[in-house]
């Protein structure tokens, strides 16, 4: 039981939301309360019964609830070799005990194990009284069903999402995303777009489309940032078959639009090209990753960009 | 192709986001530039990406396209806020005193010279 593995094993892509669940679950959703314990005064030989029929490999001792000793396979196996099996499993208990606390993070449970190499952890509350039992096998498990809550979640928020289409009955059916991206706000450039593409992914669009969508509406989104007076919105239109993506914005406007639309041509300023910008790709970018690109600019209303991406050519 | 494990055993980067398991994550073509855009056009899901651009957008960027590390080169240092968005993403920063086309030539001997699996 106590040579299963414990967190850090290869389980690469759930790793970090492995380390994270660590840092949330507390010890008492993970440990065992159902625990077999035994008083000081019981015997060895009646311990060594119970052992055997529990098949465990040692129990916590207690008086009226607090915990005063753990005894293990080792301790008893020193008792039979003493031939001592009528004597009081007080006597050969451990009595220097490492506990946990239930309402400590389970990280915590990992490093006593680290340290101290011991196969099971007494849990205690508050009043020192004991609540449980903790190996490592309890915490992988308790792991492993959060990690499976995670995943059914994410599986029932894509399956509802991927239905939501079929489950709704009119002439035509949409979706519309909306998404407020202010001017300079460069430290969340690209928020949006990474949530866009997310809700793609779980509306069921293929890995290839979202990506697609997810680099235009970046773009979109970066020009937002970089050359609008005052920002602008996306507005993002789902469809069983089709996405239309949209930026707009108040100004100030493109001169000329046939020159913005030249790979390489950028108006950005030395400090937005520092910080990785205005290569005078954006547009161009847009261009081939959609299957239709429009777009509008006037001094007075400002710019707007249409975006469609064609669902039916694929299969999703 | 090879493991970021396997880069970060031939080549002196320093890692500056919280430790995952480098084993685990096959790098499979590499890409360099500092511009934004065409990193967005030139650089595949599952590449690693050399470029000295060391701010907040490159976790953007990288998020979006599913690049699992970044090689930041010539010393240049995210701040604390890209890092804490890095790891928020899950993904890598290294950085290294040395520039990008000696990292380049590393990667390459290293056997990562697809750049796009579907030329």
């Amino acid at each position: 039981m106590s040579d299963q593995p414990t967190v850090s094993d290869n389980r690469a892509g759930v790793i970090t939301r492995v380390e994270e669940l660590g840092y949330e679950l507390k010890i008492g959703q993970v440990m065992t309360t159902k625990v077999v314990t035994f008083s000081p005064e019981t015997t060895i030989l009646e311990a060594l019964d119970v052992i055997k029929q529990y098949r465990i490999s040692g129990a916590p001792v207690t008086v009226e609830g607090e915990l005063v000793g753990i005894i293990s396979t080792e301790d008893l196996i020193r008792a039979l070799r003493d031939g001592r099996i009528d004597r009081s499993v007080s006597t050969y208990m451990t009595k220097d005990l490492i506990t946990v606390k239930a309402i400590d993070k389970v990280v915590e449970a990992l490093k006593v194990f680290q340290k101290t190499k011991v196969g099971r952890l007494p849990v205690v509350n508050e009043n020192n009284k004991l609540v449980g039992l903790l190996t490592k096998g309890d915490i992988t498990n308790g792991l492993l069903t959060a990690l499976q809550r995670d995943y059914q979640a994410e599986e029932i928020i894509r399956y509802r999402a991927s239905h939501l289409f079929e489950d709704i009955e009119s002439d035509r059916t949409s979706l519309i995303l909306r998404y407020r991206i202010i001017k300079d706000d460069f430290v969340n450039g690209g928020a949006a777009s990474n949530n866009i593409k997310r809700a793609l992914l779980r509306l069921g669009a293929n890995r290839q489309i979202a990506r697609k969508c997810g680099i235009a509406v970046y773009e979109a989104e970066m020009n937002l940032i970089i050359h609008t007076n005052n920002g602008g919105f996306l507005r993002v239109e789902i469809e069983p078959h089709k996405i239309t993506m949209e930026a707009y914005d108040d100004g100030p406007g493109i001169d000329d639009i046939e020159k913005a639309l030249t790979p390489g041509y950028s108006t950005a300023t030395e400090e937005i090209r520092d910080k990785g910008f205005g290569a005078g790709m954006g547009l161009v970018n847009i261009r081939s990753c959609v299957d239709e690109m429009t777009m509008k600019s006037s001094r007075e209303s400002g710019t707007n960009l249409y975006m469609t991406m064609y669902l039916d050519k694929t299969e999703s | 192709m090879c493991s970021l494990q396997t880069i970060l055993d031939n080549i002196d980067l320093q890692v500056l986001t919280k430790p995952l398991d480098y084993s685990q994550i096959e790098i499979t073509s590499g890409y360099t530039s500092d511009l934004l855009s065409c990193v967005m056009t030139g650089a595949q899901a599952d590449g690693i990406w050399v470029t000295l651009i060391a701010n907040i957008n490159i976790v953007a960027v990288a998020s979006l396209l599913e690049i699992p590390a970044i090689i930041i080169t010539e010393n240049a240092q995210p701040d604390v806020a890209t890092i804490a968005r890095a790891n928020q993403e899950g993904i890598v920063l290294l950085s290294t005193p040395v520039g990008s086309y000696q990292i380049v030539g590393r990667l390459w001997e290293l056997g990562i010279k697809d750049t796009d699996p579907n030329q």
